[in-house]
């Protein structure tokens, strides 16, 4: 039988005996729990739609409910008090403010689960499972679901600065003569709506202007990025067939697959696409809309908890959430890249942690752009740009083309741009947990590990280490 | 769907237009609610010769059940049930009696949606020739008996093999299945009890209790009542469906707080992973409903190989990989239980549906054959075969077939996904052990076939 949901927050009830400190030997009061491991259970996502296609008319909340359900039927979560959910999305509705609670609520999670949201641009569905798992380790919450969510067709239209003043100006004045002042003000041009915009505000370039500047740095050819978005698709593909997101994905308003998914894709229909980015740079332009992420909607869940907490709800365990790391590169002074910030983030986070690249069975690079991970790659084989940029003695060192993003990644699937990370967690730690129950016995009990990096808009990126539990 | 003519027929002007044109006039079915009396109103028990003991010893029982009982008919009293105990019987010369006192009663003094059930034996070929006369007779009665009645009223029977006696757990089950509302839809059908083996449940209300079931094509129509009613009576339920009917399979889950397995039920490790699942996740399994299947409707003269074959890989191939992964497992071991869905059109045949006719045809060999081998765990069994149900699938029918088949049974209706989920349910309750391969129709009393 199934065990007794309980809403305790400790599965024995009450805080494990504090290691860290004792009291009277060192001075203040001691945390709740020493650091321990926390897990991923699992996760579920929804199809990923092309902009304008299938959740045209979904909103944010819908698609992270719908998200959130599907991984409360996969686990039989119904009426559980979740420890925290934390969630968000990059193009915000303002009446969103409390978009991870709201769709909580919606859900068959119980009521009494609270939630927050966070936002760190295309980072915020995996900068979520970090704190989530954080909180875990320290022994705040047992369990969490860590979410994103995006969506390009429903995105926020905003009035023009103009008339936003001149709208608050009109609510604040109490006189006809002040109405009529405020309401003066405006002219015709005031009345055009502000659409979203996703370039960087302080450089005006579109991202993917960006990274042509990056692209051609790294002198990475156009057959290159088509190669990379061929087997992106190509892996994604083989990955449905073979079965594998039956348990990572909840279809939704009657999409059953990612919409951007070009399962018969090749090398000829990619070369035939014009350039679109780059277009103006004195090097031949190769980024096209086959080798560069479309926009996308749509939402994904993780589900993550401590190891007490999932056996006592007989639940599987994938894999650790071993560590992160942040980064930010100066981009604004053309010092780096603007999606470069992987590049930096993974060394530190592989010297802190004693590892090298070799460690790794699976390499997770977010694939903004083909570009964007083939320059991330070049950067760690260079050796001035290591010495130089990195602080190290020579190359960071060389990933395998087949330990990469092996079931495929942003370019097949879409990039939603909150739910990205969710999705590759979930993809890498189920991944791991395969690869674990494969290992020949040759191999030991050795550990079996994937790294995760993320760009995100402002020259950020998140990178994270997870290992088969 | 809404059947547009049982709301006529039913209401205003139109009703009494009805009555006198002598148009068929089919009642809206009464279905049980968790809390409602087994039977709302008093229950007659009468028996023939030579079977008066067992009459007592069912009248004992129903007294034990709280019902209000009565041994003989009185004057301008009302009766909800009615109880033909006939297990005794050696002659057809036995069956007049109390089989005319039961018919003197029935136009005016049956309740709406009463309940005519029968207990016999069968008729073997070791029986003295007047004696198998006697049994077979019972069922010539019960199913012209259950065409005479009206008003949602339904006639069963319940034939009590040797050495089954009327207090056996599947015969007291069958009993208060065929009495009660959950069989609302099941209309002119005799129900073989096989052996006194199965337990009565510590509370009939939620006699799954503690059980851990696995419905497949759960995500909507009769398997998601199906999964709704294992839950109602106390299941733990898995629900299964193909990955492209995920979003309302989840919905489902949620509903019945149980887990959902997105599969494909062809994949030929399918029966693997629902043990493993259901194991890992709920620690245990009990129950398996094969539900999921498709139609791929053509006359055989234009029938091509896809749609032949596809049909046969889902509707039965892959229940026969599933039910010999789950005999191999070594968890199927607590009084299992195995339900599948067979149709009438495996008992009748229906044009363009040879395919479908094999298969569902297959589910009824398939059970008969699968029971004998889940025995020594205290396990069954059995089939399900529903007539015309009010689903996605049957709304896609055109109208003036779809209006003949609705009429075309006892109940001159169709039925709900709900009466082919209570018909399952009870299949799989601790209390059907004793019920062997066997198939039930969930049909109406449909004109076709047995």
């Amino acid at each position: 039988m199934a065990a007794p949901r309980t809403n305790s927050t400790t599965p024995s009830g009450a805080p494990r005996p504090a290691t860290a400190a004792t009291p009277g030997t060192t001075a203040g009061v001691p945390g709740p729990l020493a650091p321990r491991r926390a897990v991923v259970v699992g996760g579920n996502r929804i199809p990923f739609a092309r902009a304008g296609g299938a959740y045209v008319r979904a909103s944010n909340q819908d698609m992270l409910t719908a998200a959130i359900d599907g991984l409360v039927a996969r686990f039989g979560l119904q009426g559980e008090r979740i420890g925290e959910v934390a969630a968000g999305a990059v193009l915000k509705h303002s009446r969103d403010f409390n978009l991870a609670r709201e769709s909580v609520l919606g859900s068959a999670l119980s009521p009494e689960t609270p939630a927050y949201d966070l936002q760190q641009a295309c980072a915020t569905g995996i900068e979520a499972v970090v704190q989530l798992t954080n909180k875990i380790r320290l022994g705040q919450i047992e369990s969490g679901i860590a979410g994103g969510v995006d969506s390009t067709s429903d995105a926020p239209i905003a009035v023009s600065d103009r008339l936003r003043r001149a709208l608050l100006d009109l609510s604040r004045a109490r006189t006809t003569g002040a109405k009529l002042a405020a309401v003066a003000k405006l002219r015709p041009k005031d009345l055009a709506p502000a659409a979203p915009r996703t370039n960087e505000p302080r450089t005006g370039l579109s991202m993917g202007e960006h990274q042509a500047l990056t692209t051609a740095q790294w002198n990475i050819t156009r057959e290159a990025q088509d190669e990379l978005a061929l087997a992106s698709h190509q892996r994604l593909a083989a990955a449905y067939d073979a079965g594998f997101f039956d348990d990572l994905v909840t279809p939704f308003r009657g999409l059953p697959k990612d919409q951007n998914l070009r399962a018969d894709t090749s090398l000829e229909k990619l070369a035939k696409l014009r350039p679109t980015f780059g277009l103006g740079l004195s090097t031949p332009a190769t980024m096209t809309a086959g080798n560069s992420t479309p926009l996308t909607d749509g939402a994904s869940t993780v589900l993550v908890a401590s190891d007490e907490w999932a056996a006592a709800h007989d639940l599987p365990v994938l894999a650790t959430f071993v560590d992160a790391e942040a980064a930010a590169v100066d981009f604004v002074h053309g010092k780096d890249g603007l999606l470069m910030g992987g590049a930096f983030a993974v060394p530190r986070l592989l010297a802190r942690n004693g590892l090298t690249l070799d460690d790794f069975d699976i390499v997770e690079i977010h694939e903004a752009f083909a570009a964007t991970v083939l320059s991330t790659l070049a950067a760690w084989e260079d050796e001035e740009f290591c010495r130089a940029r990195l602080g190290l003695e020579g190359a960071f060192g060389k990933v395998d083309r087949d330990r990469l993003n092996v079931h495929g990644s942003s370019l097949a699937a879409g990039h939603p741009f909150a739910a990205t990370g969710g999705r590759i967690v979930a993809t890498a730690a189920k991944i791991l947990a395969e690869k674990k129950a494969a290992l020949d016995p040759s191999e030991g009990d050795r550990p079996v590990r994937a790294l995760i990096s993320i760009c995100a808009a402002g020259g950020l990126a998140v990178t994270a280490i997870l290992e088969a539990a | 769907m809404t059947d547009t003519y049982l709301n006529l027929v039913n209401t205003g002007l139109t009703k009494k237009l009805a009555k006198k044109l002598g148009l068929p006039r089919p009642v809206p079915l009464v279905r049980w609610k968790p809390g409602q009396p087994l039977v709302a109103g008093p229950v007659l028990v009468v028996g023939s010769e030579h079977s008066e003991k067992d009459a007592d010893a069912v009248a004992t029982t129903l007294l034990e059940w709280d019902l209000d009982v009565r041994r003989t008919v009185e004057p301008g009293q009302r009766y909800a049930g009615v109880v033909v105990v006939l297990t005794g019987i050696q002659h057809p010369d036995e069956l007049g009696g109390p089989v005319l006192s039961v018919g003197g009663m029935l136009r005016e003094q049956l309740a709406p949606a009463g309940r005519v059930v029968t207990l016999s034996r069968p008729a073997v070929a070791d029986d003295a020739p007047a004696v198998a006369a006697a049994r077979q007779g019972v069922d010539g009665i019960l199913r012209s008996l259950a065409k005479e009645l009206r008003g949602g009223s339904t006639g069963n029977g319940i034939v009590l093999s040797d050495g089954v006696g009327v207090g056996a757990p599947s015969v007291l089950g069958a009993l208060r299945f065929f009495l009660s509302t959950r069989s609302a839809f099941v209309d002119g059908q005799l129900l073989t009890v096989d052996s006194p083996a199965g337990s009565v449940p510590q509370d009939w209300e939620r006699p799954l209790v503690g059980r851990v079931a696995v419905v497949t094509g759960a995500a909507r129509g009769i398997g998601a009542a199906i999964a709704e009613t294992l839950a109602r009576d106390g299941a733990t339920v898995v629900v299964v469906d193909v990955p492209a009917a995920g979003e309302s399979l989840a919905q489902v889950a949620n509903r019945v707080r149980g887990t959902a397995l997105q599969l494909d039920i062809t994949a030929p490790d399918a029966g693997e992973r629902i043990v493993e699942h259901a194991v890992k996740r709920h620690g245990r399994i009990d129950v398996v409903v094969h539900n999921a299947g498709i139609l791929r409707d053509k006359l055989l003269a234009n029938m091509k190989r896809d749609r032949w074959d596809s049909v046969i890989a889902v509707n039965i191939a892959a229940q026969l990989r599933i039910n010999e992964q789950l005999l191999t497992s070594g968890e199927f071991t607590h009084e299992p239980r195995i339900v599948s869905l067979a149709s009438t059109s495996g008992i009748a045949g229906n044009r363009g549906q040879t395919n479908y006719g094999a298969s569902k045809a297959g589910v009824i060999g398939m059970v008969r054959a699968t029971a004998p081998l889940l025995t020594a765990f205290g396990g069954t069994a059995n089939a399900v075969a529903p007539g015309f149900i009010e689903t996605d699938m049957t709304a896609r029918i055109p109208r003036v077939p779809r209006e003949v088949a609705r009429r075309a049974s006892s109940l001159q209706q169709g039925g709900k996904p709900v009466d082919v989920a209570e018909t399952v349910a009870f299949l799989v309750s601790p209390a059907a052990g004793g019920i062997v391969g066997r198939t039930l129709r969930v049909c109406g009393q449909n004109l076709v076939g047995q």
